[in-house]
């Protein structure tokens, strides 16, 4: 029987030579994350499940981003209490505000703990990050957390998938951000609900990891359970230059069935935006600039990583943030920020006018390092611009690339790289 | 499981940021979150919404975060059972994880209006809306899915079927203790 990609990794995972849409399976997890929101509700659940321990302490990843570096007495408490499961659990992958701490889902490829062929759950909804390097990876609640740490498997139902045909090349100025937002654009929010979403064609060639990263990222946002690329030579590079676990390669049988296939052209893409108050409500950044905005957040796990600052700041070009805008870039690791600031990334932020943040997931869900009053406007690198994401339930999250947003900041209005 | 209930009613794509805004999102504590239950979307809805009542929603229902404490604020807020066209996949999950009462049926979501009388028969999958007089049947959950519900969720599911009372046990299971 032909199966897609995701289907291959889950057959594996669960024992079986084959697996169909709609069939329950339990699979083994290779890891399980979470994050220091949703962390502590699963520590609550966790003595329920009848197990001391995790069930492998290499294979579990506490990562405090949300609210940390803590933003208030509250979040301290969260952070201590994933703290202190983390020691008592022996937990190794636990990533302490400064030493090694990121935004978890630029963190853990950086770590090289998540490679090609596993089956991850994180209670975090961004997990499907780690599709761009071949893994079935997919958000979760702390519940199915807790349960995943106990017994180290989970259940889960097998997904169709849709085919997502890339081919070409992006033009100047137009990256990963601008295929996810155009995609969430053309088959909405819940465009691909309970389904994989799964990248093939010969375009993939020429989309870096990052750009992968961003769009595996932002699946959630169309509804996927998770978007995956096929393993090539740039993603066995980039998990070998990182130290990953070996990659176990599963390809999407050539004859594997699709609920339906959209093919995209890198070529005909052009700089894009998600307007308030959903990641579906896309229009073309041209079409739209002049728009006055008051803040621009450069950052998060969908768009925080090394290039998206390059990106920001080659946009800028050298010129200051607009009088009257707040400009705030958060590399999302502190490898990131130490990169950045080697290559002179954050004295150019700084000496613009710019914020320059430790990392932290802060404004994106309208945690702190940047909330919106009653009637501002942001144009973000974030992934979400629901009704009062990023602050007061009147203020306006404008979604887009790096390069969008940095030319944005400069200007003081939307605007066109 | 049977509930009846007056109905608040809300659209599509009803986000958990809305449910639950991220900011509320410092504590793990179900009634501390319940007091902020649809906050951004329906600003009176907690200090509105009596024990029992019903939410009715649109397509997508729970989209966006993982946070499960969007399923834990409604289900703390009294909310007895929510009933929308269709779920996002984590939030069904969550629901079901934790407990709380929902049901998948587009005709019922469509037909049904704010403040209408709704009851639902959970072992049936029946909805009648008793403002209207109209009946809607969705497909009901199989049998020990309805149990994990009844018994608060899936961790005291396990908990339940394993005799597990430790202490321990017993603390941890307090956030979800009705």
């Amino acid at each position: 029987m032909s199966m897609t990609m995701t289907q291959k990794i889950l057959a594996a995972h669960a024992g079986k030579s084959e697996v169909h849409a709609g069939e329950l399976v339990m699979a083994k997890l290779d890891l399980v994350l979470g994050n220091d929101i949703t962390t502590p509700v699963a520590i609550g659940e966790f003595p329920k499940f009848g197990r001391e321990k995790v069930f492998d302490r290499t294979k579990i990843a506490l990562v405090p981003d949300h609210f940390a570096p803590n933003k208030d007495i509250k979040a301290a408490t969260q952070c201590a209490c994933m703290r202190a499961f983390a020691k008592e659990q022996g937990v190794v992958n636990y990533f302490e505000v400064g030493h090694d701490c990121g935004v978890e889902h630029a963190l853990l490829p950086e770590k090289g703990l998540v490679t090609a062929g596993d089956c991850i759950i994180g209670a975090d909804s961004h997990t499907c990050t780690y599709g761009a390097v071949g893994a079935f990876s997919t958000g979760v609640g702390s519940t199915d957390m807790a349960a995943g740490m106990a017994a180290g498997e989970t259940w889960f139902k097998v997904p169709s998938a849709i085919k997502v045909v890339v081919k070409g090349r992006f033009r100047k100025w137009v990256s990963g951000k601008d295929l996810i937002l155009h995609l969430i654009g053309l088959i909405g929010v819940d465009g691909a609900r309970y389904q994989s979403l799964e990248f093939a064609g010969d375009g993939i060639a020429a989309l870096t990891m990052d750009d992968r990263f961003t769009i595996a990222n932002m699946a959630i946002e169309a509804g996927a359970k998770n978007g995956i690329f096929p393993v090539d030579g740039t993603c066995l590079e980039y998990l070998k230059e990182h130290g990953a676990k070996t990659p176990r390669i599963h390809a999407a049988d050539p004859d594997a069935e699709y609920e339906r296939t959209l093919e995209i052209d890198l070529d005909k893409l052009e700089p894009t935006v998600s307007f308030p108050h959903l990641p579906s409500n896309t229009r073309l950044v041209r079409e739209a600039a002049g728009l006055p905005i008051d803040q621009v957040v450069i950052g998060s796990c969908t768009n925080g990583r090394l290039s998206d600052l390059r990106a920001a700041a080659a946009a800028m070009a050298g010129r200051p943030v607009a009088p009257g805008v707040r400009c705030i870039v958060i590399p999302a690791t502190q490898r990131i920020w130490i990169e950045a600031m080697k290559e002179g990334l954050l004295a150019k932020f700084a000496e613009a006018g710019c914020v320059v943040s430790t990392p932290t997931c802060g404004p994106c869900l309208g945690g702190y390092m940047g909330i919106l009053a009653k009637g501002e406007r942001c144009v973000a690198t974030t992934n979400r611009n629901f009704v009062g994401r990023m602050g007061h339930v009147e203020s306006e999250v404008y979604l887009a690339s790096p390069a969008v947003a940095g030319a944005s900041a400069v200007a003081g209005r939307l605007a066109e790289p | 499981m049977k509930f009846t209930g007056k109905v608040h009613k809300f659209a599509d794509n009803v986000d958990t940021d809305v449910i639950i805004p991220a900011r509320y999102l410092n504590t793990p504590d179900a009634k501390e979150l319940a007091t902020h239950c649809m906050e951004d979307i329906d600003a009176s809805f907690a200090s509105r919404v009596k024990p029992g009542e019903i939410i009715v929603a649109g397509k997508n229902f729970g989209c966006g975060s993982s946070r499960e404490h969007a399923p834990l604020a409604i289900k703390a807020s009294g909310v007895s059972c929510v009933i929308a066209a269709t779920f996002a996949r984590i939030f069904y999950r969550n629901a079901l994880n934790i407990g709380l009462p929902i049901v998948e049926c587009p005709e019922a979501a469509e037909a049904i209006s704010a403040g209408d009388a709704v009851s639902v028969d959970l072992d049936t999958g029946v909805v009648t809306d008793e403002t209207k007089g109209l009946t809607f049947k969705s497909e009901p959950f199989p049998p020990f899915m309805q149990s994990l519900v009844a018994a608060g969720g899936l961790a005291n599911f396990i908990s339940q079927d394993r005799g597990c009372e430790s202490p321990k046990a017993q603390a941890g299971s307090r956030r979800l203790s009705p």
